[in-house]
């Protein structure tokens, strides 16, 4: 399969208080075309802020410190912003959490849709129309020619997510960023939404980035995971291998202390990551894990484990790799 | 068998308010119809649905934050409804609640200590110069350091928070707990933490817990028995292991489908239900479910299912309880 996004040693800085602050940092991930990739991480470990790097969205307060974005070969970093249109929201499609931040209240679902394609692929208004109406139909939001005229209030939560699906694909995009798409919505409508999701991957050959904090959302649609933590990716892996054999204690905390049905624990004894994720203004030494990680060693106060090879394929940002010290020459040179 | 420590019988809140044009129309919302449940001595029972189901407002409801409409609420034996005001606020000291987001539950401005304090002084728990050493055991209870106790919420993480506001509700000794959503607004890393804390505190205070959870996992993890909430209805109620094993209803046998299996292979289960709910003021006629209920016959549509025993302790509102079949639940 071909490249189609690459992110390389990408490090993120905000400015807060006159300080910088690392948000991320030297991430790098690929997705092929057709691919789909999941970036799990909790809250503040940077995943929304690399897909808001890729769009170029970053606030004004944030700052590129290096790395590079690449898109189709094309340095995204130093693309002008004219040409930056055509790939944010035309080949680059991104849906949100919370669809009505998305979508307008005053403008019917028709309208909106149509304009999105417009926005990409120049055509008379009567034919937007009915490319929109295709697009709903698409998004399974039936019978689509009579929701045309419908306003955002008339939709329920599942549909609003649909519609502004379809409005990510007006431009036939070929990769979709989904940043938490389904986090708002109850299960079975989550669920609905995966499927479509997977559905649309297949029939349209899109890639798909999906950002979420839920692993059970990506153990089911994506065909590979990064895990983020603190700013940094702390270890990637074909999906089947990381959920069959995480490496990295972080991953293996993470798996062990999710509760799953038919597995219940002893009450009171599921076993949890001990303390919670630092403030990335004030990172520990060494390894950001190693607070609270069971393993940890002496080595992990002091220095940062680079990302070497698991066991099975795969990599880990961890010192309990056994090639993490023979690999350290070659990570040292795709690192700098 | 142990006695019921909160007796609900014909439970239901409407919410009215004008709509239309001129706000001439009334409309109506049962949040909340006509719910029967019994909460026994020291068990947690979860009280399980989708957005908008009801489960909030019942649990408002038995708790008087919200005056229901219909039925009676009997917590240790004692007509909720009919209490006096004074007696009332006498009463709450046995029952407590912990919200889903602590930013939102703490007041800022105060400082831990004085957070923790203020049920002491209202509910007159302790002496008052015993109060500030009650207050370091609260936080100690829940897992902090006493120092806490002279910082701020800001100060602290979300998971730390949501200590803080259970210590709070522990602070006047309560016998039961309402817990709503109390980790889903937490940090997946952090949340077994705190289901931890409300497990031990549990065994160890002897509380009774109403836990409302839309997490089938964490519900199967905590709870004793489980209540599916549809509609502002008990649609199931049975032990925790039964409803997982053998679901009978075909909302609950939907719910269990759409969980995202956390161990790939990546292959879904089908989506049994379709559709979305129906419009909360224009309720279905019938099973509140058979639009979306692939066993549905003609008499769904026309006859409301009432709650009955279909084994002991497991109860089902369904014309075809067990027709829908979970293919695989699965047990990685």
């Amino acid at each position: 399969m071909r490249d189609l996004l690459s992110i390389e040693n990408l490090s993120v800085a905000f400015e807060v208080g006159g300080r910088w602050v690392p948000v991320l940092r030297r991430v790098s991930l690929q997705i092929d075309e057709g691919d789909s990739v999941g970036l799990v991480g909790e809250s503040g470990s940077g995943k929304s802020v690399m897909a808001l790097s890729v769009l170029r969205l970053l606030p004004r307060a944030a700052r590129v410190i290096e790395g590079r974005i690449r898109f189709k070969g094309q340095d995204l970093l130093e693309l002008p912003e004219t040409q930056m249109r055509t790939i944010r929201g035309g080949r680059v499609g991104i849906v949100f959490q919370e669809p009505m931040t998305s979508l307008n209240p005053v403008f019917s679902i028709g309208f909106q849709v149509a304009e999105a394609v417009r926005a990409h692929r120049p055509m008379g208004s009567g034919q937007a129309r009915a490319e929109a109406e295709r697009l709903l139909d698409l998004v399974a939001i039936t019978p689509a020619g009579e929701r045309l005229d419908d306003y955002p209030h008339q939709f329920s939560g599942g549909q609003l997510q649909r519609v502004v699906l379809a409005m990510a694909l007006a431009a036939e995009p070929e990769l979709l960023i989904a940043d938490e798409p389904t986090s708002a919505l109850d299960v079975t409508v989550q669920a609905e939404i995966l499927e479509l999701l997977g559905e649309l991957r297949s029939r349209l050959g899109l890639a798909v980035l999906l950002i979420t904090h839920d692993l059970a959302v990506v153990a089911e649609t994506c065909s590979r995971v990064s895990v983020m933590y603190a700013g940094q990716i702390v270890e990637t892996a074909a999906t089947r291998d990381l959920f069959d054999a995480p490496a990295h204690p972080y991953t293996r905390g993470l798996l062990a202390s999710i509760p799953r049905l038919g597995r219940p624990e002893v009450r009171g004894q599921l076993p949890a990551i001990p303390g919670q994720a630092p403030a990335l203004g004030d990172l520990p030494s060494g390894c950001s894990f190693h607070p609270r990680c069971g393993e940890v060693m002496e080595q992990c106060r002091v220095d940062e484990p680079p990302m070497a090879r698991r066991e099975t394929a795969g990599k880990a940002r961890c010192f309990l790799m056994d090639s993490s010290i023979g690999e350290k020459a070659e990570i040292g040179r795709e690192d700098s | 068998m142990k006695g019921s420590l909160v007796e609900v019988t014909g439970l239901s809140k409407v919410f009215r308010f004008r709509r239309g044009l001129l706000q001439t129309e009334v409309a109506e919302l049962r949040a909340v119809d006509g719910v029967d449940l019994a909460i026994l001595e020291g068990e947690t029972l979860a009280l399980v649905g989708e957005s908008g189901s009801g489960k909030t407002t019942l649990a408002r409801c038995i708790l008087r934050l919200l005056d229901a409409s219909e039925g009676d609420v009997f917590f240790a034996g004692e007509d909720l409804l009919a209490m006096s005001a004074a007696r009332l606020r006498r009463a709450r000291r046995s029952f407590q609640m912990v919200f889903q987001d602590p930013s939102g539950s703490l007041d800022p401005r105060m400082r831990v200590g004085k957070t923790l304090e203020e049920p002491l002084i209202v509910h007159d728990v302790v002496a008052p110069e015993a109060r500030a050493e009650r207050v370091g055991e609260l936080l100690e209870l829940v897992g902090l350091p006493r120092e806490a106790a002279t910082r701020f919420p800001h100060e602290f993480s979300g998971g730390q928070r949501q200590r803080i506001a259970i210590a709070r509700a522990l602070a006047p000794e309560p016998i039961f707990l309402v817990a709503d959503e109390p980790v889903a607004a937490l940090d997946v890393s952090v949340r077994a933490q705190i289901l931890n804390i409300l497990s031990r505190l549990q065994e160890r205070l002897k509380l009774t817990l109403l836990l409302i959870a839309h997490d089938l996992a964490v519900v199967g993890q905590m709870a004793d028995r489980v209540a599916i909430l549809y509609f502002g209805r008990v649609v199931e109620l049975a032990p925790t292991a039964a409803l997982l094993a053998a679901p009978q209803h075909p909302y609950t046998v939907s719910l269990l489908a759409a969980v995202p299996v956390l161990q790939p292979p990546i292959e879904r289960r089908s989506v049994l239900m379709s559709g979305d709910r129906a419009n909360p003021l224009s309720p279905p006629a019938g099973c509140a479910f058979h639009p979306r209920c692939p066993a549905a016959t003609e008499l769904c549509r026309t006859d409301r299912p009432r709650l009955l025993e279909v084994e002991a302790g497991h109860e089902v509102a369904c014309h075809h309880p067990g027709e829908l079949e979970l293919d695989r639940i699965d047990s990685s």
